[in-house]
């Protein structure tokens, strides 16, 4: 289903530059300037600092109104200049904003004047634009590891028996769970972007305002030379995919992915990993898988009382439905803010066996998922925080996972991909389904077979003494 | 020593930063953010949207791209006693077609689908202006009075482009679309016409007496034909009709007075976790109404009547400062600059709005409110003292109301100021930090994450105040923190405010945390 509306109430989607900052912050020892007006940054900042509890820290070219009238090249090569001063990168992502691609800043051109007028050749500074209007985070994060391969990955003319993996966006341990299922399987591998200790960095003794960790750009310009890609993300266009421009570009073979939660996303992550490392699935993960089915065994009954409203980033809503689906919980509503064509096809493809009807949506909003949530009886949502807003308004739960998560702790804790994350994903849906139904199971019987009989009852009795009465 | 401050920054900041004591006599402020410094500063438009937002019964369309209504969209802590319609994010949620084409025409089909909507009966749209909108050129005005010809209700443009100027400008924006709400009022409406009547009598009486204190330049007819007059009105008053009249005349006026003296509006104050349901209930307490709440929890309604109140308090003078000024100028209320942060603030602001009313009642009365909540609020604070003296803090904070108060409730606490800074203080705030501060105290104007964290290292902070983008870097550099932000849950005005103020720092501050980790940071 299509949105008719114009008006977007209450969003749930955010801008592409956010998901530009996303991406970046898993590069090694880089830093991100939004070429735009100063606000972008802070607010994305705001917004990143409460999901991943880190200082985000994150330039703008502050473009005023002179530069908005003259051109904001100079304020974007003071602002390369200053950050550079401050933070010592190697890399910087250079981010249009709304501001810059209306008054139709080059920022290609302005970085390689300023490279060259500069010292600074051993900085990499990726270009990649990102207007607010053109998109949501969903495309400018995959937009955005697009264009950092496409200026940074070359080919030696030596292959390399490396993996390329183009990773969604995933949670800190998330990436730290995928990283662990290669080692397993004994891998060489670049995974881009690799948030897992930039964005969730331990507590140390001395804070570096670049956290360390992240992928190292030496890695990503050999992403050329490598035997396959692995991309997390099956919604994603071509156009904005990194496998794609690999497998165009440099003949890598593509394996496009859904985001591995569940049996059956996983299985598929795991199968391909068996075949290209040539090696047996590891015996941890056997086990795994195991107890993963031993859980959907268990739980079965319980989850077929759920009805779930799924929404947020598509690629995380395909995951989780997936996993709804083959656990018999229900994903009533899909929905997404992202105005994506291949979304209503997928997930009715996904949905193909369910006996209810499925709601698919893309380009919506929260008015239209909570318009739909009430009418269709839903009794869990899973997706961010965003939701919240629901929750709070007519008492639906809400399990939080993805992006943004603000009113939590440990969002960058979450661990829902694999057999063992999606055994605990999967617990916790099924405890809050089942904690509705301890809640309430006493008094809807209560109310349904004694309340409701004892009423019909006395309402006869009352009718009677009336028609005595006359 | 000198340069200490400066060395720690990029040199287009040192203006901006000034350790007391030194050299410096004062720092820049109130300029455009420096490109790549990593402000923490927002936009114009966010400036608007704090300011306006709280209006709880209108309508706040976010006119632009998606992300501008995405990451303003409720989270601010303003509470409500009613409406929550604000709550809610409006977007035109602009694409790029849009942006070619131009807005206007999503717009008017954005608040066409508003008004037809059944769920929805706005009374009163703010469209907000973006970055985009300015910049393509959308004629908001034009959009707005059309909206309002078709359908009848106020439809007020709020001119808040991203980049053209700081938050303060955004501010500004949000008091002139609240003074366009105020023009609704009409002139025959009680308030002001009896304070008009009300004003003349006493300038009357006021000229008269002026005029018999001074005989000094008229020759001896004339003075004595002056005195035989106010001979002539004693006898009369003897006589006893003039008594009666004078009296009529004075309780009359008494009664004027007391139909609109105690009624004020409340400026700059956002009821943040019920911060301004406390003030109201001071006020209530001491027989003072709030006529209109600028703008925590205000409806459409209070802001129409504002011009009939007698008198402005402002809290948040960075904020409305600018919309007191208008108002005394357009319907001659006069302001008062209070502040309920912090203790002697508060006891301050509430026998400054007593003195100002005049009414001896209401003098009274505010001090058996500060006497009855004094002793409580004191003795509690002493024992939060014992915890905290000689502690250290650094404060980033938004506005400068902010944090000179904090300073001053600092000094109180025993904990000192090592480093002080805001976003959008003016050169008179920080003349004032600089008075309360001690030598060797940071004050810097529009800081960054790199100059917060050196010069917390270097005058080795115990904890640091600010938003919520500060508390994850004082975290990592294994720093307490406080909450002074939008966001908070907990109150932090009044004899209620300086308590949870203590108490969140001395759990923050004095919390096992950072005895755990001591032998990492140390070690």
């Amino acid at each position: 289903m299509g949105n008719l509306k114009r008006l977007d109430v209450n969003p749930c989607k955010m801008c592409m530059p956010i998901g530009a900052a996303i991406a970046f912050k898993g590069i090694e020892e880089s830093m991100l300037l939004m070429h735009g007006s100063q606000g972008c940054s802070t607010y994305m900042r705001r917004h990143m600092s409460t999901h991943y509890e880190e200082p985000i820290d994150i330039a703008s070219s502050s473009i005023d109104e002179q530069g908005t009238v003259y051109g904001g090249e100079k304020n974007l090569r003071q602002g390369l200049k200053n950050l550079i001063k401050l933070y010592s990168p190697k890399v910087i992502g250079v981010v249009t904003t709304c501001l810059a691609e209306t008054i139709g800043e080059d920022i290609n051109r302005i970085a390689a004047d300023f490279k060259k007028a500069n010292d600074v050749e051993d900085i990499s500074i990726i270009t990649v634009p990102t207007p607010g209007y053109g998109g949501s985070q969903f495309e400018g994060y995959y937009l955005t590891l697009r264009k950092i391969v496409e200026q940074l990955a070359e080919s030696s003319g030596a292959k390399s028996s490396k993996l390329n993996v183009a990773a969604a966006n995933l949670s800190p341990a998330e990436v730290r769970e995928i990283k662990r299922i290669l080692d397993l399987f004994e891998l060489e591998y670049t995974i881009l972007p690799d948030i897992s200790k930039t964005l969730a960095a331990p507590f140390t003794k001395d804070y570096s305002k670049i956290p360390p960790g992240g992928t190292k750009i030496s890695e990503i310009k050999k992403m050329g030379d490598a035997a396959f890609t692995i991309e997390f993300g099956t919604l994603v266009d071509s156009s904005l995919s990194t496998a794609v421009y690999l497998k165009d570009k440099f003949g890598i073979p593509a394996y496009r992915l859904p985001i591995p939660i569940g049996l059956k996303n996983t299985d598929q992550l795991i199968n391909i990993l068996a075949e290209i490392s040539g090696k047996k699935i590891p015996l941890s993960l056997k086990e795994a898988r195991g107890r993963l089915i031993d859980t959907m065994i268990d739980s079965h009954k319980y989850n077929s009382e759920g009805r779930a409203a799924v929404f947020g980033d598509p690629e995380m809503i395909y995951a989780v439905s997936s996993i709804c689906q083959e656990n018999g919980i229900s994903p009533v509503i899909m929905a997404t803010g992202t105005d994506l064509d291949i979304f209503q096809r997928k997930l009715e493809e996904l949905t193909a066996d369910s006996r209810d009807q499925n709601l698919i949506f893309s380009d919506t909003d929260f008015e239209e998922i909570r318009n739909y949530v009430n009418e269709y009886n839903i009794n869990i949502m899973i997706g961010n925080s965003d939701g919240a807003f629901i929750e709070e308004k007519d008492g639906i739960p809400l399990i939080r996972v993805g992006f943004p998560i603000h009113d939590r702790v440990g969002a960058s804790r979450q661990q829902n991909i694999g057999y063992q994350g999606s055994n605990n994903f999967l617990d916790q849906i099924t405890n809050q389904i089942l904690a509705l139904k301890h809640d309430n199971y006493r008094e809807d019987l209560y109310k349904e077979f004694y309340q409701a009989n004892k009423g019909a009852a006395a309402a006869k009795d009352a009718a009677e003494l009336k028609v005595g009465e006359e | 020593m000198q340069n200490s401050s400066s060395s720690k920054a990029l040199s287009e900041r040192e203006d901006f930063i000034m350790t007391k004591g030194d050299n410096k006599e004062n720092i820049k402020c109130d300029q455009q953010s420096l490109a790549g410094a990593v402000s923490q500063r927002a936009c114009v438009y966010s400036g608007a949207r704090v300011v306006l937002n709280p209006v709880k019964d209108a309508y706040h369309l976010v006119h632009g791209p998606i992300g501008c209504a995405s990451y303003t969209w409720d989270i601010r802590g303003s509470l409500t006693s009613g409406a929550d319609i604000f709550r809610s994010s409006f977007s035109t949620d602009l694409r790029e077609k849009d942006i070619v084409f131009g807005g206007e025409a999503k717009l008017e089909l954005v608040i066409e689908e508003l008004m037809e909507a059944e769920q929805y009966k706005p009374e009163v749209i703010f469209i907000y202006s973006t970055c985009v909108v300015g910049v393509i050129g959308d004629d908001l005005k034009a959009a707005a009075r059309k909206a309002e010809a078709k359908y009848g209700i106020r439809v007020i443009p709020v001119e808040s482009s991203g980049f053209a100027g700081t938050k303060s400008k955004g501010y500004k924006a949000a008091c002139e679309a609240l003074l366009t709400l105020m023009s609704d009022f009409k002139a025959e409406s009680i308030g002001v016409e009896n304070k008009k009547m009300a004003v003349d009598s006493r300038n009357e009486i006021k000229a008269l007496s002026q005029l018999n204190e001074d005989y000094s330049n008229l020759n001896t007819k004339e003075k004595i034909r002056i005195l035989q007059k106010k001979l002539s009105q004693i006898n009369s008053l003897q006589a006893g009709r003039a008594i009666e009249d004078f009296k009529n005349k004075k309780m009359k006026e008494q009664a004027e007075n007391r139909r609109y003296i105690r009624k004020i509006n409340l400026l700059g104050d956002y009821n943040l976790a019920g911060e301004g349901w406390i003030i109201e209930n001071y006020l209530n307490d001491v027989g003072i109404e709030l006529a209109a709440r600028f703008t925590g929890d205000s409806s459409i309604e209070d802001i129409r009547k504002a011009p009939t109140a007698d008198l402005n308090i402002v809290q948040c003078a960075g904020s409305m400062k600018y919309l007191a000024k208008r108002m005394k100028k357009k319907f001659e209320i006069p302001f008062l600059e209070i502040s309920f942060l912090g203790l002697q603030d508060s006891l301050d602001s509430l026998r400054q709005i007593a003195q100002h009313l005049g009414d001896q009642i209401i003098i009274n009365k505010v001090e058996r409110l500060i006497a009855r909540r004094l002793p409580d609020t004191e003795a509690k604070l002493r024992i939060y003292k014992n915890y905290l003296s000689g502690k250290k803090a650094a404060i980033y904070v938004g506005g400068a109301f902010k944090a000179i108060s904090l300073v001053k409730q600092f000094n109180d606490l025993g904990i000192k100021t090592v480093m002080v800074g805001t976003q959008n203080g003016k050169e008179s705030d920080y003349e004032k930090l600089k008075d309360l501060t001690d030598p060797g105290t940071i004050i810097l104007d529009d800081a960054n994450p790199s100059e917060l964290e050196a010069f917390m290292r270097e005058k080795g902070a115990d904890v640091l105040v600010g938003g919520v983008k500060d508390r994850a870097l004082a975290y990592k550099m294994g720093i307490a923190f406080f909450d002074h932000n939008h966001e908070r849950k907990h109150p932090l005005v009044g004899f209620e405010g300086v308590v949870n103020l203590a108490e969140e720092l001395d759990l923050t501050i004095n919390s096992p945390i950072w005895k755990t980790i001591r032998s990492d940071i140390d070690g």
